[in-house]
This record gives structure tokens, C-alpha cells and sequence, in this order.
């Protein structure tokens, strides 16, 4: 087990720049996740954590070894591929053991081995099976007991439930993090999907365009994004966006959108210009009474909630009610914004106005 | 410059493998630039020991290719007035004067027709039966494919008896169109097989779109499938076309004279004392023209095609 | 527009029954969604009523007129694939056009140009008409295949999973946009999914299908707050409805061997004790994994409680389901009189 620091980790594609000077800890025995849209350099970064990609520059440090130029096979963890990379020739029980008989271990010690990894994962009926005729979750599950059987320091897994249709995906997903309960090893996942970075990790990293936005816990992250493009990655649906043209001054707490005077968190920063105020369609009520107006022009049923798109003058708004609230399509609503949720935004630079809820940088309690 | 990757060759792996596959193309590469430049050379040079590399190039090969000649006396050559052409000339610098045409215009000709005419006949039928194959329930199918195939198992030429028989009570021996009717005949099962592969890649949802939209089974093939098997369809022609291009067998046992294609014919142009290299070599030099330029032309499909879809986006 | 009805349909492929004898009806104007897992039979129901494949036994009407025999193009509908509908040696414009310009329809130009305007305008895909399929994002293809059945007024629009090749974001999107489509032309869908977002969010009706038969059929709120049965209630709901033994929280309705409890409909702070193993923070809900008498247990919290793995609480069921050993619905004479509690 094993705490992994990285440093400035940076690489290039010949001019191409996939990774920019990242740095972040990844504690001891966490459940860590590095998400983003594709192309934003995740998988580069746990390549390269990995040994599968030479950095350009800066240092990785697995459990306390600065590993960043040596190869893979020296770095003792194990890697979970997307398309599970199973050997096609071999059954499941030579698929797990492969990478104990590689090292030379004895007979005795990998049938051992092999037993509790298929315990842990609960496949010991299906040892003998060719791995050609089983299904992709338990595809998946051979190639996690081929990564636990080495006890590795840490996992690395790339999407690895990338492949699965939905309904085993969800079932994977809850798997896997209670495998990581029982384990405790450190693993690092990659994934674009913000409801499985959310559902499974302990902490995230955001990344975008090959820069870290943020890192934090997921709650942290979903209730204060440093970026709009945190903002608008983590959350479905995501936070809406209303731009204006405005000012805000340090130790303000209203700002004025069209005709309407708005509530928000003391803010700790001045700020004007074009301007975001961002709002989670869960703190959008409705109220008759308030001066904001928007036009509802879709209503979703979700069972216990709704989903209404509503247009207004500074753009589209979705907000989140309970499925039992009227709401007609066409009619015109006041819309109440909860102040202390508010996140203002500054358009120019995407990022987050420091204030009462986005304490100084972001770490607020 | 970037960092190393683990899963890139490296600069020195990369040198080596370029000199390997330069060292190889030159090997292959050899014998064609050697017809090339044979055909370029005088009878002399042609058969000099040790080989000319440096010589005075010569047109000597390609006007014995094309005309028929006798020898005069060194009398009635000087009665002759001034030589009309550059052929004339080469001609009688050996004491010879031209006779007339050979037959090798017309045996390149009867190649270009039975080779293009049954490589054509091939991919339509090919096409046709692999899209029935692919999309259809015939009734056994895998029987029948492998039937197709079985007569790819055995060497064409060990049917070349019964078939030399059958041609002659049918009148089609020494034809073009029994010529075209053959290599269709043994090209097909190729085509079918080939084309099958590409036809199955294609998703069935586009047909049954069209289908929705209006458009009979017949115009969904022709609108949606024929485009999006090109690359397959283009494949597999240069795999027929080669096949009947080249084909020597048949066509020495099967045609004399009318229908004779080019193989039988080059190798017996006869020169003064013997085969007359450079002649043949010029045959051969142009006989390779078409073949390579079509591949050339659809050089980009079969790149594509020839990974038989793997690496299809 | 047109309703569509099936009496008795069944097909079998090999050895597995695809769809077993079913009826449906399919009012006109309605947006009817299939759902259920892969293999349910759903697209093959699809697939009939488009006449991509002939039933083994029973009868489809669209419009009143028996379909029986009829080609796909005779039968004037319009359908969406999951994937592979547009043609990628053909540009945007010329894969809107080719519906139009069929046999069957035979459109003039001058409306042809006219319908594709509209269609791309809706779609938002009027400045990518002249490239070629293959340079488009995967939601703008799946716009225009849409778009593709949109130029046409065909008797019914099928949809087979349209939206499941694209990201989370265009489906919200994409979503709202058929469902407006459908307000706004007054038109039939028959749309096939496996996305109960989906099912509940555009439906008017949510058929659902359990190994080619049709188990519930209703409107999206009758199906979610009264399923026929456990398989049913399985199907909508996120998290999932949790399943447990029907005696866990005391006494339950003769018959009743299984309680359905959905994470919403759990009251907390009083009945058992429950183990509370682990927090799901999604931002704008909490999930709450329990541990009963060896059972799990989903729930929701307050999106920043303060309970942690480890700490215990208790809970009791608030509008409980009660299934029979088949899983088909037991109904408590107590709770439907409305929530006692």
C-alpha cells in the first residue's frame, strides 16, 4: 500500500502538450479519480504514474520512491485496462496466475494466491472457463483478479467499465468500491463519467485541456467549483450559467441582473465586467413574488422529482422540484435563486470569485 | 523534444527497421529493374559476360517486339533508298529490312480484353452472390461457400484436360469469350469469398433505412451497399485482374492464335541465334504497364481493403 | 398520424422467443416508450412494425389497414437506428434528401430544398448541410438521423434507442428537443430504450416489456408509483427500488414475500436500527448504503448530513410495495387507503 505524489508532472506529444505541470497527492489506501472529457491528458497522467509513458518532466513518488524514470515492471502496481487485454488462449485460472509465473513464484504459493483473488472476487466457479465465452462483467472480474493476485502497491485502472452496457455498469461500479473497502489498496481511476467519479471516488481530480481545475472531494467540488467548467463537467443536469454585464465589490452580497437584484455569498473579491452568476438547478424555487421571471418550456418527470427548462432573459435555466409541484409548459414563473449556494463566476478567466462559500482557494469547510 | 514512451520504438529501433525494409525493397526490386534495362540494351550487350551496368541504351528491343524482319543481301541494302524511320534503321544495321507487323500488338490486346473483360465479369457476379451470401437466408449457405471454394483447392490446371475438351465441342476454344468465361470461372470463388467479408462489415441498419424510406431491395444495394463496399469491390478487382493477367497455363493450352493472350506469345520472340532478350524483356516491360497502373490508380483502396477491414475507422 | 395496434403478435428466432403474444395499442398522437433490459424484445417489436421482420403469428394495424405483407416502404413510417443510419459516402443534405427523393414519395425539388431548411433548422444542423457525414460529431449525426425521419410525415416515428451512442449532456438535450418535436407536430412515436430517464421523461405511455411480453402499460407516473410487480418497480427508479423480506420491519399483507422499499420512501429517525456502511455524495443528492439483519439497504440523506460509516440509525418503510413470491404485487389494504403514517 502506498501514498503516490506527483510533482509538476508535465509530457508532450512531439508540440503537442497532453499533461501541464500537475501536481496532487494521492493519499494512502484512497479510492482516487482522474476525471475529465476525453483528450484532456487523464490517461496520459495515469500512464505515466504507471510506467507505460515517460514523463517529459517532473517526479512521481510511490511510496516514498521517486519513480518517474523507471520502467513499468518496477513499480510493483497493477494496471486494469478498458478492454480487459485478457489472454484469449489461456483459461481463468492461467489468466490470474500469469503474472505470478512470470515472476518465477512456486506452484504451491500461485494456487493459493489464485484461490483468494477468486474469493475476493467472488469467481471460483468459473476458474477453469476459457475466457472467451464470458461476459464482459466477468471479463472485467478476471482482469481485477489478474491485478490483485500480484498485491500490488496501488491500481491503476483506465475505464474499466467503459465496456459494460449501463444496468452492469452501475452493478460493476458498486463492486469494485466495495472490493476497494475490503482491500484498502490505493487506486487510481480514470473515467469521464462524473457520476462514477462521484459515486465511487474518495477524491477527484478535474481536468481539462491537460491542466488540473480542481481537487477535492466530491461534495466540495460539486458545491464549490474553482471553474465554470467544473461547474458545468460535475452535475447532471449541470449548474446554470447566466452571464451579465456587472460589478460586485469585495464584502457585497447582491448583484444586479437585468431588472432584478439578486442575493449571493459574501464575496471576499471585487470584481466587474462580464460576469457569471452560477446556480445548481436544485436551489432554483419557484416564487410568484420574485422579480426574476423565467418561461417554463419543458417539464421531465423523474418520479419523486422534476426536471423544468426554463428560458429567461439571460438564457436558459433548469431547475430541480419535487415531482408533486405543479408546473405547466408555457407558463411564466418568478424564480428564487438559494443566495448562500451562488457561485460568481468571472467570464474572461472561467474561474471562481472567491467569497463566503468559496473560501481562499477553495478549501473552505 | 518529447520524452521517451515504453510503447514507441525507439530512434535506434526505427534506424535498423528502415534499413531492413530498404535492404528488401532493393532485393525485390532487382529483377524489375533488370527487364527494364534488358530491354533497353542491344542483343549483344544483352547477353554480354560479365552483365553491362553501363551501356548505350538501345531501341533495338522494342522495334524486334513489334515487327517481323528478313535478311538481304548486303547488295539490295544499298539499294534501298535513305531508311524512313528510326526502326528501319536500327533494323538495317543488322542487314536486315522489316517484313511486317508482329503479333504482338494484337496478342496485348486479346490480354487487355480477357483480362479486364473477365476481371469485370468476376466482381459483378462476385459482387452480387457475396451481397446474397451476406444478407440473406440461402439454404445452406456454409455448404455452398465452401463448395465456391473447394474450387480454389486443387491447381486449375489439373482440370485442364476436361476443360480443353469441353471448349472444343462448345467451339469456345482459341475465343476470347472462352477465355473470359475461364478466369471468370476460377476468379469468382475469390471474388465471392473477398467481397462476402467486405458486405458483412457493412451494417444492415443502412439498407433497412433505405427500406423504410422508400427504396426497393435493388436500389438499396446499388444506392447505399455498391459505394461503401469501393474499397473491397476495388481489392478485390486487382486480385482477379492479376490472377487473369498472368495466367500462363490455359492460355497456352487453350489459345493459338486468335485469341492468344501475351504470356504464351513473349517468350517465343525469336531473334538472330537464339531468343532475342531484349525483345522479350520490352514484352515484359510493357505487359507489366497496366497491371501496375491500375493498382496504382487504386492503390489507396487496396491499402485499405487488403487488411481485409482491419483497420476500417 | 396514425394509432397502430398489434393483436396477438409473436416472432421466435431459433429457440428464443423474441416477442410472445402481444397486444398494444397505440393511440394516435401518443409517445409510447418500450422499455426494458437487452433481450426484453423490445427493438424486435420495433423492427416488426417498421417490416424489417415478419411476424410468426398475430396482426399490426397502422391507420386501420392490416400491414400484413406490406413492405417497409408500403407502410409509411420513419425510423431512427441506434447507430449506422446515416450513409457516410453521402453529405448531410443528400442523407436528409434521400427519403424524400424515393421512389415512393418522388418529392419535387424546390420542396425538398424547403422541408431540409426546416427540418435542419429545428435540428440546428443548417450550417453542417454540406459536409460529409463522416466529418460530424456523434450528436450531430445522431441529429440528422433524426432529421432523417423528420423530413418525411410518415404514420408513426420509430426510434430505436436514438439517443445511447451520445454523451450525457446531448441526451438532456436531444431529449427536450424530441419531446418538443412531439408537442409540436402532434405526431406518433414508438421509441425503444433501455434509459428510464428517458422512459419517464418523453413518454405520454411506458410499455414495459419482461422477455417479449408486455408485463405494465400506463402512463409513466402510474408505472413508477403503481408497479404490477417487482420487475416493474425495478425498472424505474434511481437508485433502484431495494428488495428485502417482507416481514423485515413487522407485519405484512397475507401472501407478501417481499417488501419493495424505494430509497425515497424511507423514513428515518425511527423503527430499526440500521448500520450506515458508506456515503455516496453525487452533489446534489447523498446516498446512504445500509446494513439490516444482513441485508443492504439504499436510502437517501440530506446532501450534507453529518452521518458517517459506522454510526447507526433508524428507518422504517413509509409507502411500502409488497410483492408475492412471483414477484407480482400484493396490495395492503392498510397503506392503499393512503399513508397511514
Amino acid at each position: 500500500m502506498a501514498e503516490i505524489v506527483i510533482r509538476d508532472l508535465r509530457k508532450d506529444f512531439g508540440g503537442f502538450n497532453a499533461v501541464k505541470a500537475s501536481s496532487f497527492t494521492i493519499a494512502d489506501g484512497e479510492f482516487f479519480m482522474l476525471l475529465g472529457p476525453s483528450g484532456c491528458g487523464k490517461t496520459t497522467t495515469l500512464r505515466m504514474i504507471a510506467g507505460l509513458e515517460m514523463p517529459t518532466s517532473g517526479e512521481i513518488w510511490i511510496d516514498g520512491e521517486e519513480v518517474s524514470r523507471k520502467p513499468a515492471r518496477q513499480r510493483d502496481i497493477a494496471f486494469v485496462f478498458q478492454m480487459f487485454a485478457l489472454y484469449p488462449h489461456l483459461n481463468v485460472r492461467a489468466n490470474i496466475a500469469y503474472p505470478l509465473v512470470s515472476q518465477g513464484l512456486g506452484r504451491a504459493e500461485v494456487a493459493a494466491r489464485v484461490a483468494e483473488a477468486a474469493a475476493i472476487l467472488g469467481i471460483e466457479a468459473m476458474l477453469e472457463r476459457p475466457v472467451g465465452g464470458l461476459s464482459g462483467g466477468d471479463r472485467q472480474r478476471v482482469a481485477l483478479g489478474r491485478a490483485i493476485v500480484r498485491r500490488p502497491k496501488a491500481f491503476m485502472m483506465d475505464e474499466p467499465l467503459g465496456a459494460l452496457d449501463a444496468e452492469f455498469r452501475e452493478r460493476m461500479a458498486g463492486e469494485l468500491r466495495a472490493l476497494h473497502d475490503r482491500m484498502g489498496a490505493t487506486t487510481v481511476y480514470v473515467t469521464h463519467d462524473q457520476l462514477e467519479a462521484m459515486q465511487m471516488g474518495d477524491r477527484i481530480v478535474v481536468m481539462n485541456h491537460g491542466v488540473v481545475e480542481q481537487f477535492g472531494t466530491p461534495q466540495e467540488i460539486y458545491d464549490k467549483p474553482a471553474t465554470l467548467f467544473v461547474a458545468e463537467f460535475i452535475g447532471s443536469p449541470p449548474m446554470n450559467f447566466l452571464p451579465f454585464e456587472g460589478r460586485v465589490a469585495a464584502g457585497g452580497d447582491r448583484v444586479r441582473l437585468g431588472g432584478a437584484d439578486l442575493a449571493v455569498p459574501c464575496q471576499h473579491e471585487a470584481a466587474a465586467g462580464r460576469l457569471v452568476f452560477g446556480v445548481r438547478p436544485e436551489h432554483v424555487t419557484f416564487d410568484d413574488a420574485a422579480p426574476f421571471r423565467g418561461r417554463i418550456e419543458a417539464v421531465e418527470y423523474l418520479g419523486t422529482t422534476q426536471i423544468v427548462t426554463l428560458s429567461s432573459a439571460h438564457g436558459t435555466i433548469r431547475a430541480r422540484s419535487a415531482a408533486s409541484l405543479p408546473a405547466r409548459v408555457g407558463e411564466a414563473v418568478g424564480l428564487r435563486f438559494a443566495a448562500p449556494c451562488v457561485t460568481l463566476f468571472d467570464e474572461a478567466t472561467g474561474r471562481a470569485l472567491r467569497s463566503a462559500l468559496h473560501g481562499e482557494g477553495g478549501a473552505h469547510g | 523534444m518529447s520524452g521517451a514512451s515504453v510503447t514507441e520504438a525507439s530512434s535506434g529501433q526505427k534506424w535498423i527497421a528502415g534499413v531492413l525494409v530498404i535492404a528488401y525493397a532493393l532485393i525485390t526490386i532487382m529483377p524489375l529493374a533488370w527487364i527494364l534495362l534488358t530491354g533497353f540494351k542491344t542483343p549483344p550487350d544483352s547477353i554480354a559476360y560479365p552483365p553491362k551496368v553501363v551501356f548505350t541504351p538501345s531501341l533495338e528491343g522494342y522495334v524486334n517486339l513489334f515487327t517481323t524482319r528478313t535478311r538481304v543481301t548486303p547488295e539490295t541494302l544499298a539499294a534501298l533508298p535513305p531508311p524512313a524511320n528510326f526502326a528501319e534503321a536500327i533494323v538495317r544495321d543488322r542487314g536486315m529490312v522489316i517484313a511486317g507487323r508482329s503479333k504482338f500488338g494484337e496478342r496485348f490486346v486479346n490480354s487487355v480484353v480477357i483480362g479486364f473483360g473477365s476481371t469485370a465479369l468476376s466482381i459483378v457476379l462476385g459482387t452480387l452472390a457475396a451481397y446474397a451470401f451476406s444478407r440473406f437466408k440461402v439454404p445452406l449457405k456454409d455448404d455452398l461457400m465452401f463448395f465456391i471454394l473447394s474450387t480454389r483447392m486443387m491447381p486449375p490446371i489439373a482440370v485442364a484436360i476436361p476443360i480443353f475438351l469441353m471448349y472444343r465441342q462448345l467451339g469456345l476454344s482459341d475465343t476470347r469469350l472462352g477465355m473470359i468465361l475461364l478466369y471468370t470461372a476460377v476468379n469468382i470463388s475469390l471474388a465471392v469469398w473477398l467481397l462476402k467479408g467486405f458486405i458483412d462489415e457493412i451494417p444492415r441498419e443502412y439498407e433497412e433505412a433505405a427500406l423504410i424510406d422508400g427504396y426497393t431491395r435493388l436500389q438499396a444495394f446499388v444506392k447505399v451497399v455498391l459505394p461503401q463496399a469501393a474499397t473491397g469491390i476495388a481489392s478485390t478487382a486487382i486480385f482477379c485482374l492479376i490472377f487473369a493477367w498472368n495466367e500462363y497455363a490455359f492460355a497456352v493450352l487453350l489459345t493459338s492464335g486468335t485469341a492468344q493472350t501475351a504470356p504464351p506469345f513473349i517468350p517465343t520472340i525469336i531473334g538472330i541465334g537464339g531468343l532475342d532478350w531484349p525483345a522479350t524483356a520490352a514484352g515484359a516491360t510493357l505487359f507489366l504497364m497496366p497491371v501496375m497502373v491500375f493498382t496504382i490508380v487504386l492503390r489507396k483502396h487496396l491499402l485499405r481493403g487488403i487488411t481485409f477491414g482491419a483497420v476500417r475507422k | 398520424m396514425a394509432e397502430v395496434i398489434l393483436r396477438g403478435v409473436a416472432k421466435r428466432f431459433g429457440a428464443t422467443e423474441a416477442v410472445r403474444a402481444l397486444d398494444l395499442d397505440i393511440p394516435d398522437g401518443a409517445f409510447v416508450v418500450l422499455l426494458g433490459p437487452t433481450g426484453a424484445g423490445k427493438t424486435t417489436l420495433l423492427r416488426l412494425v417498421a417490416g424489417l421482420e415478419r411476424p410468426d403469428a398475430g396482426s399490426i394495424a397502422i391507420a386501420g389497414q392490416d400491414v400484413r405483407g406490406v413492405t417497409p416502404a408500403g407502410r409509411n413510417v420513419a425510423m431512427v437506428f441506434q447507430q449506422y443510419s446515416l450513409y457516410p459516402h453521402l453529405t448531410v443534405r443528400q442523407n436528409l434528401e434521400f427519403p424524400l427523393k424515393s421512389p415512393i414519395l418522388r418529392t419535387p425539388p424546390d420542396q425538398i430544398a424547403a422541408r431540409i431548411g426546416e427540418v435542419a433548422a429545428v435540428l440546428r444542423i443548417s450550417h453542417k448541410l454540406d459536409n460529409k457525414a463522416t466529418e460530424l460529431s456523434g450528436g450531430e449525426m445522431q441529429r440528422v438521423s433524426i432529421g432523417r425521419a423528420l423530413v418525411r410525415a410518415p404514420a408513426i416515428y420509430l426510434m430505436d434507442e436514438p439517443l445511447s451512442s451520445l454523451d450525457a449532456k446531448l441526451r438532456a438535450d436531444l431529449r427536450i428537443e424530441l419531446k418538443r418535436i412531439h408537442d409540436s407536430l402532434g405526431a406518433t412515436f414508438l421509441y425503444v430504450t433501455h434509459d428510464q430517464i428517458e422512459a419517464m421523461t418523453m413518454a405520454t405511455h411506458v410499455g414495459v416489456l419482461d422477455e417479449g411480453r408486455l408485463v405494465q402499460f400506463g402512463t409513466p407516473r402510474a408505472i413508477y408509483e403503481d408497479p404490477v410487480s417487482l420487475y416493474v418497480a425495478t425498472r424505474l427508479g434511481l437508485p433502484r427500488i431495494n428488495a428485502l423480506p417482507a416481514g423485515l420491519f413487522g407485519e405484512a399483507p397475507a401472501g407478501a414475500v417481499t417488501i419493495g422499499l424505494r430509497p425515497e420512501h424511507i423514513r428515518q429517525g425511527e423503527g430499526r436500527e440500521a448500520a450506515v456502511t458508506r456515503l455516496e455524495h453525487l452533489g446534489d443528492q447523498t446516498r446512504l448504503h445500509l446494513h439490516l439483519d444482513g441485508h443492504d439497504i439504499v436510502t437517501l440523506a440530506e446532501v450534507h448530513t453529518r452521518l458517517k460509516a459506522g454510526d447507526s440509525l433508524a428507518i422504517r418503510p413509509e409507502r411500502p410495495l409488497y410483492f408475492d413470491a412471483e414477484g407480482r404485487r400484493v396490495h395492503d389494504s392498510r397503506t392503499d387507503q393512503g399513508d397511514r403514517a
